[in-house]
């Protein structure tokens, strides 16, 4: 059978799983409330310092709100499904576990923009409602620049986040383990770079080789980078290709799990 | 002019040499197996013996450790995709998604099986009424539904590809006595349409539905055939009850002539006369049997009340076939000497 059909009835799948799970919904509510207090926090700094944009500020505080959506989108995806005994129903179909995997993936990932595109409305409406009231008329208070970059650095970074919390519920039964693996695997994703930026590599020179590759896995400043509007494509690269790492990881678990 | 030979119909089910090993634990040793197109098969066996190990891996879901199963004719460890576009499978416990609806669920699993968009909808609806699920369950989330629901639901997602084989892995687990006549009724129905492999712990309901049985016991096949067959290879001899007015002495003096191997059992007075039950066993190989209980008739026709043979169930070539096999295990284990078919 035709493989992008079977694909996409499972994506339609997972989609609707995903629609009729309370997890969502508990995760969407928290995520946008989250974003909007951060966003409304961000805004107040920056009129205080004027040092970041309101915008700069809110994405710089974006590794709050993955540390749980991502979990709470992704722990079921495979947990849930083996501790059911489900997943082996769906292997006797003709379907192949990396288009289980890839429309498990696509599910959650489209949930995680649909979200960050729904909390992109927070900095328009300030915007618009502060703007046209003539008590804001700030320029700053939406660069363009910075909104597109921002949002191409969340896309990147997402696809990997997603795919790390993908990997992890192929680990285990137990959604709670699963979760948890994620969010321990997330914080050491975002804050790794910036842990080692610290340790002064370039001092030394038998260290001074490990100066690049730290500065390669520091997020926060390939997200500083696109929030100047630059499209920088060795993040991308590095997003895009542990990515994929984690897809066949966990195409990897799921063949030898099932 | 000659007419050329046609080939061959393949096999629905075929395994050669088949073992899975976890370790040092031998869970499937060497099974070999066929199951003919159309032909309802029971696979039976004790907790363990390896039946769902063996379906799981004929339904391609593990893989084996050496051997090989096919689907009409498709490896299923080369092409398990191919393969099980051939095959409908249930898996013991059938689970599935408690938060889907019925008729939601089986729509999916049809697409994801191959069924065109345009006959989802029809096809979905033939099974559902196959397995009496329109009227009760059809909007019915799955995790209300009770058991013998759930059950037909998993026998109604079997179907939906338009499978050539099925393989069912205990489906009448749990269930009522209505519920279990009811999945026979509908496995009957599949005699001849599509070949089923069905395991089950209730062997009248095997001897029921099935053409065959293969007994499988300790990971290795230990009998296989007919029920009529196995009944000749395991049961040895013949029983035949008899009520009658006379003495075990009375009746062993009058055959024990013509049948020397003839064992008279006296299993007491029935509750209503002085008459006695006694069962009679002779070797199923003795062709006298039928004439020396025809003798008896004739010469007590006043004293002899009830004759009939007693034909013994799957149940008991079952334990006979199982004992049969730890039994020989257990010499070989003592003796040293290698299991037979095998270097």
């Amino acid at each position: 059978m035709n493989t992008l059909r079977i694909l996409l009835i499972l994506f339609t799948h997972e989609l609707r799983i995903l629609a009729i799970s309370i997890p969502t919904y508990v995760a969407g509510a928290v995520f946008l409330t989250l974003m909007g207090g951060l966003y409304w926090f961000a805004l107040l700094v920056s009129t205080s310092e004027r040092e970041y944009t309101p915008l700069e500020g809110w994405f710089h505080l974006f590794a709050l709100p993955l540390f749980f959506i991502v979990p709470l989108l992704t722990m079921r995806s495979f947990a849930e499904e083996r501790r059911l005994g489900t997943l082996g129903a769906l292997f006797s179909t003709p379907v192949r576990p990396l288009q289980v995997v890839l429309a498990k993936f696509s599910a959650a990932y489209a949930l995680y923009l649909l979200l960050w595109t729904l909390a992109l409305l927070f900095p328009l409406l300030a915007w618009w409602g502060l703007g046209s009231h003539g008590q804001h008329n700030d320029p700053r208070l939406l660069p363009v620049p910075t909104l597109v970059g921002g949002y191409i650095f969340v896309v990147a970074s997402g696809a990997l986040h997603v795919s790390v919390g993908i990997l992890a519920s192929s680990l285990t039964r137990s959604t709670f383990v699963a979760a948890l693996l994620t969010f321990c695997a997330l914080f050491l994703l975002v804050t790794i770079g910036n842990l080692l930026g610290r340790i002064p590599f370039a001092t030394y020179s038998w260290t001074s080789f490990l100066q690049s590759p730290s500065e390669y896995l520091d997020t926060f400043k390939h997200l500083d980078v696109f929030l100047r509007g630059i499209v920088d494509t060795r993040p991308l690269f590095f997003f895009a290709s542990g990515t994929l790492l984690a897809l066949g990881l966990t195409t990897l678990s799921v063949e030898s799990k099932t | 002019m000659t007419e050329e030979p046609r080939p061959m119909p393949l096999p629905a089910i075929e395994v050669k040499d088949l073992c899975k090993r976890y370790g040092s634990v031998t869970a499937v040793d060497r099974v070999n197996l066929t199951v003919e197109r159309g032909e309802i098969v029971g696979f039976l066996g004790p907790n363990g013996a390896g039946k769902s190990t063996t379906m799981r891996i004929v339904a391609g879901l593990m893989p084996a450790t050496s051997g090989i199963a096919y689907i009409s004719g498709i490896p299923v460890a080369w092409h398990p995709e191919e393969a099980r576009s051939h095959l409908g499978y249930m898996p013991e416990n059938n689970p599935l998604p408690e938060e889907m609806r019925v008729t939601e669920y089986l729509r999916w699993r049809a697409r994801l099986k191959g069924v065109s968009n345009r006959q989802v909808a029809a096809r979905v609806d033939e099974v559902m009424e196959s397995c009496d699920l329109v009227r009760k369950a059809r909007r019915c989330l799955i995790g209300t539904l009770s058991k013998g629901f759930r059950q037909r639901v998993g026998i109604a997602d079997a179907l939906l590809g338009f499978p050539d084989v099925i393989i069912l892995d205990e489906p009448t687990i749990g269930l009522d006595p209505h519920q279990i006549m009811a999945i026979r009724r509908l496995i009957k129905e599949l005699r001849g349409k599509v070949s089923v492999l069905i395991s089950s712990h209730i062997l009248p309901e095997i001897e029921q539905v099935c053409d065959r049985v293969i007994i499988i016991n300790q990971g290795r096949i230990v009998a296989s055939g007919t029920p009529d067959d196995l009944r000749d290879e395991f049961m040895p001899e013949t029983e035949f009850l008899l009520i009658a007015d006379l003495s075990a002495l009375d009746v062993e003096a009058i055959l024990l002539p013509f049948e020397p191997k003839v064992r008279v059992v006296n299993k007491g007075v029935v509750p209503s006369g002085n008459a006695r039950r006694f069962v009679v066993t002779m070797p199923s190989t003795s062709s006298l049997a039928p004439v020396l209980l025809e003798k008896l008739w004739e010469t007590q026709p006043g004293r002899v009340r009830e004759l009939h043979g007693v034909v013994p169930s799957l149940e008991d070539v079952f334990v006979a076939a199982t004992r049969r096999s730890w039994e020989m295990k257990t010499k070989i284990k003592n003796t040293g000497a290698t299991p037979p078919g095998q270097p």
